[in-house]
């Protein structure tokens, strides 16, 4: 078996046959699928159906017990050889990982530092950018997600969704092929989920291969070009929004939109 | 006489609401009411019991010739005191920046995911805090007795590298400041791992999906945050750091506490030299407590909305206020 990569825009996913256990818990139940680049992938389910965890694997912030994820051809945490998987060293996952951006729940900002300093910080760190030249890179992002005034803010001095586009502008800094937004708008006051929704639609114009896990339907309706339903750590369904919305075939994802819609 | 108590309830009530209904529908127009704060005749009782207390050893002080301040003048900047003040606060730098060194590298052994490694510093952190600095400073003093020479070398083979002989290495301030340090690092890798677990774990997962390396997660993530718990108990160490060099007089080490008794001894001015040493320690920790609120201050970036101002500030303040005023 050998890995086709022929695509000529980056930030292609596929995840085969992926398992995981937390002790005696299956979170993930031989999860395949494949996301195409460019596209805008919403993951729905239930709460505790794996949504998260599916997510986390996809940058190796969990390992997986089975199976494999590539992103344009490339293991993710591994290397091939023959048949076999090594795992990456720390440096050369730290290395693959800055082409997944991943924007948590919680934003995580870095609380010691300013929003522009949160943003620098990685590219920095890696080289992508020079020190002098960083300030200027990280305002025109804060200017992309129109907070180009708050530069010298730290994080508990801006409101949720502010923070929230901080994190995002963070994640983008490291020119990611693919982000990861793992229920960006849930520790949202609902006045403020619109202007975080409006920032991701943004991105989605810009052919990043985004993967999002969130309970805005209605985003999903508009946004996605495909909608994964997880349910119990199996991935029962999925297909264009048009189709989950419409026509769901499975009972779960009936009884899920149902309540949801 | 229930009816007559029903209706003054009920006219209470009545005026009662008569007189708030104005202010209801306008959302904060001004009425014009006097505000009077509670009194506090307990307060006022305390503070003339401090005045009585701070009069009542000041007179005492003042007064009492057995405090002999004219002794305690003649000896406060003796030379012979002003060394062995040196020599504590040498004793203590060193001995604090060897701890902290020591102690970050235990904390982050006993935080690795080595068994081995985490057994290996929860051992040394049990052994240390389990013995009394005093047996440690003495044991080091007589390792001679153990070990004649020190080598470096590889463990188990003849190559050896260099070769000293004990006695010349561990003089009395090397000894001192080893038996100091190794028993501060066991207390100062409790309180900085306290202060690493007391992080958000978020922040350890954010920094590794940004693919920042383990060094600099720790060193510009973790730490940094860390700190702001790890200082008001860590400078808690350093002061108690300060106060504790007074055990190595037993080495004969004269550091302030020893000089001061080897002067007494001879002049037999016990209290006036005891005094020396007492406002030297309160000295030192002053500006040591000084030192921690301006560092805590740093570090206190992010964590408030506004940092507060600074006693200079505040007074700077004040006073523009009384001048305008």
């Amino acid at each position: 078996m050998r890995e086709v990569t022929t695509t000529e825009r980056a930030g292609r996913i596929q995840i085969h046959g992926v398992s995981k256990r937390f002790g005696s818990q299956q979170v993930l139940k031989d999860i395949d699928l494949t996301i195409e680049p460019g596209q805008v992938t919403v993951i729905l389910g239930p709460s505790g159906s794996g949504k998260s965890t599916l997510l986390r694997t996809i940058n190796h912030l969990e390992k997986i017990d089975s199976g494999h994820i590539t992103i344009d051809g490339e293991y993710v945490g591994y290397r091939r050889k023959g048949d076999v998987l090594y795992e990456l060293k720390e440096s050369e996952i730290l290395k693959r990982r800055t082409d997944v951006g991943f924007v948590f729940q919680n934003f995580n900002l870095f609380p010691h530092l300013t929003a522009i300093e949160n943003i620098v910080e990685a590219p920095v760190a890696q080289k992508l950018w020079s020190k002098t030249s960083a300030r200027a890179q990280a305002l025109k992002l804060l200017d992309r997600v129109g907070l180009a005034d708050k530069a010298d803010a730290y994080p508990r001095q801006l409101s949720g969704g502010q923070q929230q586009r901080v994190a995002i502008a963070r994640a983008l800094a490291l020119s990611p092929k693919v982000l990861l937004f793992d229920e960006p708008t849930s520790a949202l006051d609902p006045e403020l989920v619109g202007e975080v929704l409006d920032v991701i639609k943004g991105l989605a114009r810009l052919g990043v291969t985004l993967v999002v896990v969130t309970h805005e339907i209605g985003f999903a309706r508009e946004l996605a070009d495909h909608v994964v339903f997880l349910c119990e750590g199996q991935l029962i369904e999925q297909g264009p929004p048009a189709q989950i919305f419409g026509q769901p075939s499975h009972p779960r994802t009936i009884a899920f939109l149902g309540k949801v819609l | 006489m229930s009816v007559l108590k029903a209706n003054a309830v009920s006219v209470d009530t009545l005026s009662y609401t008569a007189s708030i209904s104005p202010a209801t529908p306008t959302c904060g127009a001004p009425i014009p009411l006097r505000i009077v704060d509670v009194r506090h005749p307990g307060r006022w009782l305390g503070s003339a019991f401090a005045v009585a207390v701070l009069l009542g050893v000041a007179h005492s002080l003042a007064t009492n010739p057995r405090w002999e301040w004219g002794v305690f003048a003649q000896w406060f900047f003796a030379p012979s005191v002003l060394k062995g003040l040196g020599q504590t606060l040498l004793l203590t730098i060193f001995s604090t920046l060897a701890s902290i060194v020591l102690g970050t590298a235990i904390a982050l052994a006993r935080l690795s995911k080595s068994p081995l490694l985490s057994s290996l510093a929860w051992v040394y952190i049990w052994f240390f805090r389990s013995i009394p600095t005093l047996l440690v400073l003495i044991i080091l003093y007589n390792f001679a007795y153990l070990y004649d020479q020190i080598s470096l070398g590889i463990p188990f083979t003849d190559v050896v590298f260099a070769q000293w002989s004990t006695v010349d290495v561990l003089s009395q301030f090397t000894v001192a400041v080893l038996g100091l340090s190794l028993m501060q690092a066991a207390y100062a890798a409790e309180i900085i791992r306290g202060g690493i677990i007391g992080v958000d774990p978020g922040q350890h997962e954010a920094a590794a999906a940004l693919g920042l390396s383990v060094r600099r997660r720790i060193f510009r993530i973790i730490l940094p945050q860390a700190l702001r718990s790890i200082l008001p108990t860590g400078f808690n160490e350093v002061i108690g750091l300060v106060k504790g060099t007074s055990i190595v007089y037993v080495l004969a080490l004269p550091e302030l506490f020893y000089t001061v008794q080897v002067i007494y001894n001879r002049t037999q001015a016990v209290i006036p030299l005891l005094v020396v040493a007492t406002v030297w320690y309160l000295i030192i920790t002053t500006v040591l407590t000084t030192l921690q609120y301006y560092i805590e201050r740093h570090f206190a970036r992010g964590a408030q909305r506004l940092v507060p101002l600074t006693p200079m500030q505040r007074m700077r303040v004040w006073l523009r206020g009384q001048t305008h005023a």
